[in-house]
């Protein structure tokens, strides 16, 4: 589903000289129905690969290629993208004053359904289908009529992050620091809510810091991300390995 | 090795500026026209007053406004770059011809209702907005109301202003100028001399107005100004909700708008005024576009009357516009709602002033200001509370938001309060669309120009909720259209 090749990214600068190279030649494959875990010290440049997937600006590609579906990703808009099925639930949620969640959501969904020719809902099928998510994720049917994020508590938003993907169904998730700054009983429900979206035909790639996440979403990868690439890949054991020994050790490995 | 691979453009920068954006009503109605020569003197003044046929009290009224304005200089307080008006080459008055005015609907000439069908209003009752009585004003004359019989039997006048002055002399003769005299400032000056129509509504006590009444002016002449005036008095207890819309051809010169609204509500009425304003507002280099100067101004004579404004300004080159009200009888509620949209090189500068002279008088102050391309965005308001209005209370909110880096938006609120027993409060933010907002929207599968309007109308929402229904619709397209184009 996701195939990435010698990935090189830096960050724009108004001068080429002064750019900072983040990601140096990063090799990752994602099969559809995978759940994989990204993990690594702060400024490895796990959150730049999400970015970079989902299509945010202020990125410099300077070697290397993404396919996704067999296609170069590279080359699509980020709202292209989002209509293909990548969904990235973002570190921090944006706020959108005055605009509905409910509204933007609904506008959100037809739009990606739009443009795959499929039938857009009318307002009373997506109150159906919101409602059937709410019950599933345990979230109250008051947050549908705030504004996007606006006065959300951090748990409320990582919470609405993952409410977006219940009801956007993307074929790729990358989840970025989902667990970040979440207290337990927000982090079991945020976990809760990822697995009850694990599918045979949908791929998860969780980017995150720490191990405890992985305790309640069990991932089939685990990478480590160190100085810009994949520095070690294994099953879950390497997330208990990390969790013993630190970064330290396996990036010494690397270098 | 490392050789640079093509990149996606940085699809996500709400920096950049592109230009272009459609304005749909731009189209000019071939039709013959009679119009009076250019130039303003006393004789241009006894032409448009003799070509409506109006009584003698009438002209001299005219004559005393014609004097006091070659005595007044142009205001230059606001923050606008105004260039020079040739008062001198315009023209007055402008009308299509027909065999005298038009008795009914059938009698109008097909052309023009063939102009209004083209701008979205049907003016055949069988085909009419549901709901909604018009008026239409093609450039200096009113060529039909809708609906005016089924009004008539709740004695609710509504009509031209002309036919108002010939029908209902003494209503107009009654409240005419009392709300903004002749000399109140120069462009009402100008507009008391040369009017040459508008609309009229009375609703008469404890009648509550079944429809939206709503006049639709359209500027269709070449180096033609338009001078329209509307008065409208709600008798004791009465309510009525009030739309005007405007649109007019896109033309290369500038083209002057100055019009005059008064309103009068007495005792427990209510008059909710909504304005969707959609003059053209010149190309992306700023060539051409209405200059809209205009007075609008309501009295709360009544005790517990309300007057509310709510507009929508999203076109005209330069806008200077500060609907008001005169808070006189006790309890008394004053509101003002707008949105103010300027995009290229659009300058505006508009707010309200609420005056209050009655005890426990309220007012409610909401304004939104977006500004994109070149465009300067001016919030001006005035909140005065007199010796005697113990009680008065006023809340004022001024937001502004700014897409790009080229353009600017102001804040001038002014605060004069002369009792101790009143209370106010102001808040004013400033943000910008932020390159985050934009690209959480289109993660989620939007278009930049669907973010966009999404977040635009998010910002706006408080004042869009107070527009009529029908009306809200339509104002949430506009600001979408009128900021097409700014990102890129």
């Amino acid at each position: 589903m996701l195939d990435i090749k010698n990935l090189h990214v830096s960050v724009e600068a108004e001068e080429e000289d002064s750019e900072r190279e983040i990601l140096k030649g990063l090799s990752l494959s994602v099969k559809a129905g995978e759940v994989h875990a990204i993990m690594g010290p702060n400024g490895s440049g796990k959150s730049t690969l999400a970015n970079v997937i989902a299509g945010r600006g202020g990125y410099r590609v300077s070697q290397g290629q993404v396919r996704y579906e067999g296609a170069d990703l590279l080359a699509l808009a980020p709202e292209e993208r989002a209509q293909k099925g990548i969904f990235l639930a973002f570190q921090y949620p944006v706020e959108i004053p005055g605009v509905n969640n409910m509204y933007f959501l609904r506008a959100a969904l037809n739009a990606q359904k739009r443009a795959r020719g499929d039938k857009e809902l009318d307002a009373g099928q997506f109150l159906k289908l919101v409602r059937a998510q709410l019950k599933r994720l345990d979230l109250k049917e008051d947050l549908l009529q705030r504004a996007v994020n606006v006065g959300f508590s951090g748990g409320e938003k990582k919470r609405n992050e993952i409410f977006q993907m219940a009801i956007l169904e993307p074929k790729l998730a990358l989840l970025d620091e989902t667990d970040s700054g979440l207290d337990i009983d927000a982090l079991k429900a945020v976990s809760d809510g990822v697995n009850s979206l694990r599918a045979p035909d949908r791929a998860i790639v969780m980017i995150t810091h720490y191990q405890r996440l992985l305790s309640h979403i069990e991932p089939d990868h685990v990478h480590v991300l160190a100085g810009g690439r994949i520095v070690r890949s294994g099953d879950k054991s390497l997330a208990a390995d990390l969790e013993r020994h630190g970064y330290g050790s396996i990036a010494g490995e690397a270098a | 090795m490392t050789q640079p691979l093509p990149l996606p453009r940085a699809p996500d920068s709400v920096e950049t500026l592109l230009t272009g954006r459609p304005y749909k009503y731009g189209f000019v109605t071939d039709i013959e026209s009679e119009t009076s020569p250019p130039g303003l003197s006393e004789d241009t003044v006894r032409f448009i007053s003799e070509k409506k046929g109006e009584p003698d009290w009438l002209l001299a009224w005219r004559l005393e406004a014609y004097r006091a304005w070659r005595e007044m200089e142009s205001p230059d307080w606001a923050k606008l770059n105004i260039p020079a008006i040739d008062y001198e080459g315009a023209t007055y008055y402008s009308a299509p011809k027909q065999q005298s005015g038009p008795s009914s609907l059938e009698e109008v000439d097909p052309e023009l209702l063939k102009t209004y069908e083209k701008l979205g209003i049907p003016l055949h009752e069988r085909a009419a907005l549901a709901g909604i009585a018009v008026d239409a004003v093609f450039d200096s004359i009113s060529v039909a109301t809708t609906f005016k019989a089924q009004l008539g039997e709740l004695g609710i006048i509504f009509c031209s202003f002309g036919e108002a002055v010939r029908e209902h002399p003494d209503l107009v003769r009654k409240y005419l100028g009392t709300v903004v005299p002749q000399n109140d400032n120069f462009f009402a000056a100008l507009n008391s001399a040369v009017f040459s129509d508008g609309s009229f509504a009375y609703i008469p006590a404890g009648v509550r107005c079944p429809m939206e009444l709503s006049t639709y002016f359209r500027i269709n002449a070449s180096k033609t100004g338009q001078f329209e005036r509307t008065l409208i008095v709600a008798d004791k207890g009465a309510y009525v909700s009030y739309l005007e819309g405007c649109t007019a051809p896109m033309r290369d010169e500038n083209q002057l708008h100055a019009a005059v609204v008064e309103l009068v509500a007495l005792d427990e009425a209510q008059i909710k005024y909504s304005t969707v304003q959609n003059w053209y507002p010149g190309d992306e280099n700023g060539k051409g576009g209405i200059y809209n100067f205009v007075t609008k101004r309501g009295a709360c004579r009544g005790i517990r009357s309300k007057i509310s404004w709510t507009q929508v300004e999203a076109g005209s080159a330069i806008t200077w516009k500060y609907p008001s009200c005169i808070l006189q009888g006790d309890h008394s509620v004053g509101e003002f709602y707008s949105v103010a949209v300027t995009n290229n090189f659009q300058q505006a500068d508009t707010g309200t002033k609420m005056i209050h002279l009655g005890r426990n008088t309220r007012s409610t102050i909401i304004s939104k200001g977006i500004s994109a391309g070149k465009a300067q965005n001016t919030y001006r308001g005035l909140v005065r509370i007199m010796p005697r209005a113990k009680g008065a209370r006023n809340f004022t909110q001024c937001d502004s938001l700014l897409i790009g880096d080229k353009c600017g938006a102001h804040t001038v609120p002014y605060i004069d309060v002369r009792t101790p027993e009143a209370k106010l409060e102001h808040e004013a933010t400033t943000s910008k669309i932020s390159d985050e907002q934009m690209f959480y929207c289109r993660q989620r599968g939007l278009s930049q120009e669907d973010a966009l309007s999404l977040i635009v109308n998010g910002f706006a929402r408080e004042v869009l909720k107070e527009l009529p229904m029908e009306f809200a619709v339509e104002a949430q397209k506009l600001l979408a259209v009128s900021l097409e184009g700014s990102v890129g």
